[in-house]
């Protein structure tokens, strides 16, 4: 069941962060998913990712659909509030949280199923409106739960562990952004914690909706031959050569590693990305060479990973409707509703 | 009735009603009538009946005066203003013998249409608007103002007072405002040249709605969901329910943006809420959920077709135990059905929105008066209950101009937003769980997102036992879903108890709801006219107060009057108010319009003597 709780076992003392709380203070329940399940992998850098940046474990909310992906949030960050929602809707749920309370942190974390079909409209959405959250897509190409269907991820060819090779075209997340008008969009590899975490601290600074799709490879359903979400697929086709350094506002800026490309992009809240060793012509905030470089390796098969787009000059929903910096859900209702005097006064109107 | 007793001087009490196309902007003149009448302190009625269209179909707006204040619908035009030639034919049929029919003899009348018993009054308006304006608009739109003028002399309406209403109106803009004084001088001028003015049917002021308003249904939801505080809103344009959000915005730009200086001295706005225009009506849903969950007061309005798309979030909302509050305006259904037309069609469908075991709490607001307060204690309900809440108007209610005594606030109010706790409260406390120690009326505590750890939990849709962690024990599921069917047991002491008006020796009840509420009472006058003395209960809230039951009980027959085909407030009586089916029969109406006491007493009388 997902509500076991670990055995705690003492272990030498742990590093604390600025808060002095642990790494295991970031933990959750026991994961039920399948033994070597790639969403266990980004659960762990969730983890790693949200300790480093020392966030309190209370101003975190995460929300998630339905699937395997959607069960991990209850193995993340037990101290933060959750919400485990319907097939698709996550997006659209998480707007209304961020619509009443914007002090909160967002972190959705959501599937292949859950986000490119059932909820591909609420996603679009979500980025267009560009609402502060980070959207997290594990994505494996099938549906677990279910026992193994081609979702709309799944590449041409792919074939199911039962059944005929998919000849549907499939549906890339950072393409769908890159056209939708997404400010941030990254893709990474649940095997690779050390890409990842970085990525998931920049999103968490992102001033908008920050779009990581995480190839995570079903150990159960589709991680055979034949599959492009296998582990052994992703490793033998990554290319990772857009490669970005996360600094922290409060840290200082001691070194820049440069070279061929690269360059930085300072966010919204002061903190800076680096991106080194970019490939020649690659600019991170050009939408069309974003994607022309994208959709050049995937005619050879290879996957572009990395933090792909980035765009710091949108403004977010809150910031479009100009509400103000606390949260509304925090406004006394007695200091809203605007009493009898008004009341009186606009009955003049109804005359 | 004889054309002579049809023809005797009738003061205060009479019907009229107004062919029109659609989109020549006949709807404001129409409007001017109704509010010139109303200002006159005459009770009034104006509903309008129009079509799914922009531009070109036919469309009508009746108004009934009626000093007594019997102004629902009335089938009974005395006067026919007949400015659509597409339907001359039905138009000057539908007047009652000794009616007149009032038609623009710019063009001569096909001889087959006329009627001995009506008097015809031809104006020549398009011919007069042709020759005094010269712009081809306006010669269209002054035209509804010249009709409006030779009406205002028909039926001794203040002419001053129209002219009055007109400058309001066009205070902002000369040109317009002299044209229209212009049309209405026009029309009335004729009328009194060649007219006996006024006709037997007639206005005289009153002063019976000095203390009144004239407002719409949603309109006055808008200012309920102000008024209780709603932040949060998220919605999908529908009719008849889009006014509801555009009212509420236009109110919160009003009422809830602040000005704020900034530490450079910069000015800027802040708005104390946020009205998010969704994608479709899941995610409208979904934007409340959200809201609710995080704490704000959180709203959607919409119609029956996006209450069936919001049917798997309510079931969320439901079992989660999150406050959302939802304004249904009824249109007809099923499926796109007709949208510019009433119902009371989505009873059932609300009072068991989504799959599996779910019941809801509703509320049955009248007119707009109740709309109102409804909409204020359905936030508090919401959250006293944390579930959902319906307001299930109608087209009528929401569309049309009601005239209803003035909105009122009591500033001593308080806010009933349930149990929530504080981080002071958990650090009292051992261990936190979200369905655990439920109060006296079967809602446990609850935590926002953003509090103290120790109150962080995480909510499921998945199967859940009394602590909120998963399970799937039979034991465990089944003592939470009972807990939800005894909470929404509570609720019933809780949501606005039944409308009772009782007549000595009755043993005929009248039961109905929502905006049926003019024409069932005034039925039951003209039944006691009649001979037959009924009481009359009106329901307005669900789940059922105890004195429904005993009302049905207690009467030989019962009528269950509705706007709907299957009878749907009689099957949820049954299904959860402990009576008999059988112990009461049906009168439903359900063709699309506002029901009339005349169609009321005819079904009654009809049932009785068989």
């Amino acid at each position: 069941m997902p509500s076991i709780t670990k055995p705690l076992i003492p272990l030498a003392p742990l590093p604390t962060n600025d808060l002095g709380l642990t790494i295991r203070d970031y933990e959750g329940a026991m994961s039920t998913l399948c033994a070597g399940c790639g969403h266990d992998s980004i659960t762990a850098a969730i983890v790693q990712a949200f300790w480093e940046l020392s966030m309190p474990p209370r101003d975190i909310a995460k929300l998630s659909g339905i699937g395997c992906s959607s069960k991990t949030p209850t193995y993340f960050i037990r101290g933060a509030h959750g919400f485990n929602s319907a097939h698709g809707r996550m997006a659209a749920i998480a707007t209304g949280a961020a619509a009443a309370n914007r002090e909160l942190t967002l972190l959705g974390v959501s599937g292949d199923g859950d986000s490119l079909s059932i909820g591909i409209g609420h996603l679009a959405h979500a980025i267009r409106r560009n609402v502060k959250m980070v959207y997290v897509i594990e994505n494996n190409g099938v549906y677990g739960l279910t026992k193994g269907q081609l979702s709309a991820s799944a590449d041409i060819g792919t074939r199911p562990k039962k059944g005929e090779a998919n000849v549907i075209a499939p549906i890339d997340p950072i393409m769908l952004g890159l056209s939708m008008g997404a400010t941030f969009l990254a893709r990474s590899f649940s095997g690779d914690k050390e890409q990842l975490v970085p990525i998931l601290k920049a999103a968490v600074a992102h001033n908008g909706f920050a779009l990581i799709d995480v190839i995570s490879p079903c150990v159960t359903f589709n991680d055979h031959e034949g599959s492009t979400k296998s582990y052994r697929f992703v490793r033998e086709h990554e290319v990772k050569e857009v490669v970005t350094d996360y600094v922290p506002v409060r840290e200082e800026i001691t070194a820049t590693v440069g070279g061929r490309g690269s360059r930085t992009v300072t966010m919204h809240d002061g903190s800076v990305l680096t991106f080194r060793a970019t490939p020649e012509g690659y600019d991170p905030t050009n939408r069309l060479s974003v994607e022309a470089y994208i959709r050049d390796h995937q005619r050879h098969g290879e996957v572009v990973t990395g933090l792909l787009y980035l765009d710091e000059s949108g403004s977010s929903m809150h910031e479009v409707n100009h509400t103000p910096t606390h949260a509304l859900a925090k406004i006394p209702v007695d200091q809203l509703c605007p009493g009898s005097a008004v009341l009186d006064d606009l009955m003049s109107d109804f005359r | 009735m004889t054309i002579d007793a049809a023809r005797e001087v009738r003061v205060n009490d009479f019907a009229i009603k107004l062919a029109n196309v659609n989109g020549t902007g006949s709807a404001s003149a129409n409007g001017l009538l109704m509010q010139a009448i109303f200002r006159m302190g005459i009770p009034v009625s104006g509903k309008n009946l129009f079509p799914s269209n922009i531009q070109g179909l036919p469309t009508w707006y009746e108004i009934r005066v009626n000093g007594d204040g019997h102004t629902a619908r009335s089938l009974e035009y005395d006067l026919m203003v007949a400015m659509n030639a597409q339907t001359y034919g039905e138009d000057i049929g539908s007047v009652r013998s000794g009616g007149y029919v009032l038609y623009d003899d710019s063009w001569p009348l096909d001889a087959a249409l006329l009627r001995p018993d009506v008097t015809l009054l031809g104006v020549p308006f398009a011919k007069m608007c042709l020759e005094n304006f010269a712009k081809p608009r306006e010669r269209i739109l002054m035209k509804n103002i010249a009709y409006a003028g030779t009406i205002v002399a028909l039926l001794g309406i203040d002419a001053d007072l129209v002219a009055g209403l007109l400058a309001e109106t066009f205070a902002r803009n000369e040109a317009l405002r002299e044209s229209n004084q212009k049309a209405l001088r026009l029309g009335y001028d004729y009328a009194v040249e060649h007219f006996d003015c006024p006709l037997p049917f007639r206005v005289a002021p009153m002063d019976k709605t000095s203390d009144h308003i004239l407002i719409d249904g949603n309109t006055a939801a808008a200012l309920g969901a102000l008024y209780a505080g709603a932040t949060v809103a998220g919605w999908y344009p529908i009719t008849p329910a889009t006014a509801v959000m555009d009212n509420f915005t236009k109110l919160c730009a009003t009422y809830r943006r602040r000005t704020v200086e900034g530490e450079d001295g910069s000015i800027s706005v802040e708005n104390d809420y946020c009205i998010i225009q969704a994608e479709d009506e899941i995610a409208a849903i979904g934007i409340v959920l959200g809201g609710g969950w995080a704490g704000a007061r959180s709203f959607t309005s919409t119609s029956g077709p996006g209450v069936s798309l919001m049917n798997e979030l309510l079931g969320l909302a439901y079992y989660t135990e999150i406050p959302v509050v939802l304004f249904n305006v009824q249109r007809t259904g099923p499926s796109t059905g007709m949208p510019t037309r009433t119902q009371q069609a989505d009873i059932l469908l609300c009072a068991y929105a989504s799959h599996g075991d779910t019941k809801h709490i509703l509320l049955f607001p009248a007119d707009p008066k109740e709309t109102f307060e409804f909409a204020v204690e359905s936030f508090d309900l919401a959250e006293h209950f944390q579930t959902p809440v319906f307001m299930l108007m109608d087209l009528d209610i929401g569309m049309n101009d009601w005239v209803v005594p003035r909105l009122r606030w009591d500033d001593t109010r308080t806010f009933d937003r349930g149990p929530v706790l504080t981080d002071e409260d958990l650090a009292g406390m051992k261990e936190f769980f979200r369905y655990a120690n439920a109060n006296a009326d079967h809602v446990a505590a609850r935590t926002l997102p953003g509090s103290d750890s120790k109150g962080a939990y995480f909510i499921r849709g998945s199967g859940h036992d009394a602590f909120g962690r998963y399970t799937e024990r039979p034991d465990e599921y089944q003592e939470v879903v009972d807990r939800l069917k005894a909470k929404h047991a509570a609720a019933a002491a809780y949501v606005p108890a039944p409308v009772i008006q009782r007549r000595d020796g009755a043993r005929v009840g009248l039961v109905t709801l929502g905006s049926c509420d003019l024409a069932v009472r005034e039925a039951t006058d003209l039944l006691a006219e009649r001979g037959v003395a009924a009481d009359y209960l009106r329901v307005r809230g669900f789940p059922f107060a105890p004195e429904i039951r005993e009302f049905i009980e207690s009467h030989d027959h019962c009528f269950v009057i509705e706007q709907n085909r299957d009878g749907q407030l009689r099957s949820l009586l049954a299904l959860e108010a402990g009576v008999p089916l059988t112990s009461m029969t049906s009168a439903l109406f359900y063709g699309g319009f506002p029901l009339s006491a005349g169609q009321v007493v005819d079904a009654v009388l009809e049932n009785l003597e068989a």
